[in-house]
């Protein structure tokens, strides 16, 4: 693995991370554990393969390990702080209203259908590819795709019962957890 | 899925085949072959418009971020991880590009006859500080232009970067500060010299002029006496110009594009911080 190819890498993993938890520190620190964890296990990957999908996969990997410590300190009672994450879920670099909207609207989408919706989007992956990241068959990618489309769709165009009629899980802030 | 009915209507369009339109999987055919179908239906169109949009509003949102700079920590992680890599055992497979830069540069200035012969030079020491002098000049400029990567190991890293070079050239090392003169350092890197290893420093000023202190142990003379040491000198034959010494059977050569006299400045700045 040359650590060129690795940084070219950098930006696009950024972006993602910034979609995916709507927040640029948690997202920096996401990316920044997925290159340690890429620079400790580069023997795991194999030259001539996707270099780009072994990372997003890694990245899968580490944020779903987050959100389940999340989840169980929720459900540990533990509260969050409100200045605090109020702090954090403002992304400074969000410059309008639309976007501001689009980025809430994304985060109230479950977990599983954002992560598909932005690795389809963003980084233009087949649906293969996303299927081998998130370790799900392609079907469950076309319908996490459709569900995430349809709902975020309703989301922005401001349907009241969209975000009630199928809401799969409650958001999950995700929060820096060092 | 199968058309039910009569090839005159078409099929609706599903979701699956709207994904694969928008998001560019299908073959031109395929492609033409569902706009032509949705032509008939203004409910899969208007969705097909709906996530167009959305597909362009969540490629737009977060875009600067593929613009902006790499954030030092995480640059410093495939710093380190090339650091360990090298240090454990394929030093050649990074190194080997740098090195065998460095020796096409210097048979380069070998064959262009500004190397003194190797017989009948006037002292051991002075002799070898010019060859010395013209490695360091070849690593000024093969690193010095670097963008993404002008050194191994940065600066924030200071500590580990002076105990690993020290290690490695065998040597307790001090990095000079020459921020008096206006010159941060950047960080360094390990080098091959034909005597050894070699460590070089860069410095940056506010306007971006770089310098380097390239540094390593000579052989010695007979009993380590004859090459120990020899002043400052100056020259400017090669790439950059440098003032280059030898200490106590080290060798130093700071390079940089400037002047004698400043160049002289800095390097008796860093010559007293040794």
């Amino acid at each position: 693995m040359n650590p060129n190819e690795l940084l070219s890498e950098i930006p696009s993993l950024r972006r993602y991370a910034r979609a995916l938890t709507g927040d640029a520190w948690a997202a920096d620190d996401l990316v920044q554990d997925t290159l340690e964890r890429a620079c400790t296990k580069h023997r795991l990957w194999r030259e001539g393969t996707d270099l780009r999908a072994w990372l997003f996969t890694l990245m899968h990997n580490l944020y779903m390990n987050q959100l389940q410590r999340v989840r169980r300190q929720s459900a540990a009672g533990r509260e969050v702080d409100v200045d605090d994450s109020e702090a954090e879920l403002i992304a400074p670099t969000l410059p309008t209203d639309t976007a501001l909207d689009l980025q809430r609207c994304l985060l109230l989408l479950p977990e599983e259908q954002r992560e598909v919706l932005l690795l389809v989007t963003l980084e233009d992956l087949s649906y293969k590819t996303v299927a081998k990241i998130t370790g799900v068959p392609e079907g469950t990618v076309m319908s996490r795709l459709s569900r995430a489309r349809h709902r975020l769709q309703a989301l922005m165009d401001g349907v009241p019962a969209a975000a009630g009629l199928q809401r799969a899980a409650e958001p999950v802030p995700l929060r820096r957890l060092k | 899925m199968k058309p039910e009915t009569p090839p005159p209507v078409a099929a609706p369009v599903t979701d699956d085949e709207l994904h694969a339109l928008i998001d560019g999987h299908l073959p031109p055919a395929d492609r033409q072959a569902i706009e032509a179908r949705l032509l008939q239906q203004p409910d899969a169109s208007r969705r097909l418009a709906d996530w167009r949009a959305q597909r362009e509003a969540l490629r737009a949102l977060h875009a600067p971020v593929l613009e902006a700079p790499v954030p030092q920590p995480m640059r410093d992680v495939l710093l380190r991880a090339a650091a360990a890599r090298r240090q454990t055992n394929d030093w050649w497979r990074w190194g080997g590009m740098a090195a065998s830069v460095v020796a096409a540069f210097g048979l380069g200035w070998l064959s262009h006859g500004q190397w003194p012969g190797r017989a009948g030079a006037p002292s051991v020491a002075g002799q070898r500080g010019l060859a010395f002098a013209q490695q360091a000049a070849v690593a000024h400029v093969v690193y010095s232009p670097e963008v993404r990567h002008p050194v191994e190991v940065s600066a924030s890293e200071q500590a580990h970067l002076v105990q690993w070079l020290s290690k490695r050239l065998g040597k307790p090392l001090a990095v000079p500060d020459l921020s008096a003169q206006g010159y941060q350092l950047m960080g360094g890197r390990l080098l091959p010299g034909d005597t050894g290893a070699r460590a070089q420093f860069m410095y940056q000023d506010a306007s971006g002029v770089r310098l380097t202190l390239y540094l390593g142990a000579l052989d010695s003379g007979p009993n380590g006496t004859a090459g120990g040491e020899t002043a400052f000198r100056f020259t400017d034959d090669g790439p950059v110009p440098r003032f280059y010494w030898v200490d106590r059977g080290f060798g130093y050569a700071l390079a940089g594009p400037l002047p004698r006299e400043a160049l002289l400045a800095l390097a008796r700045a860093v010559h007293g911080q040794l």
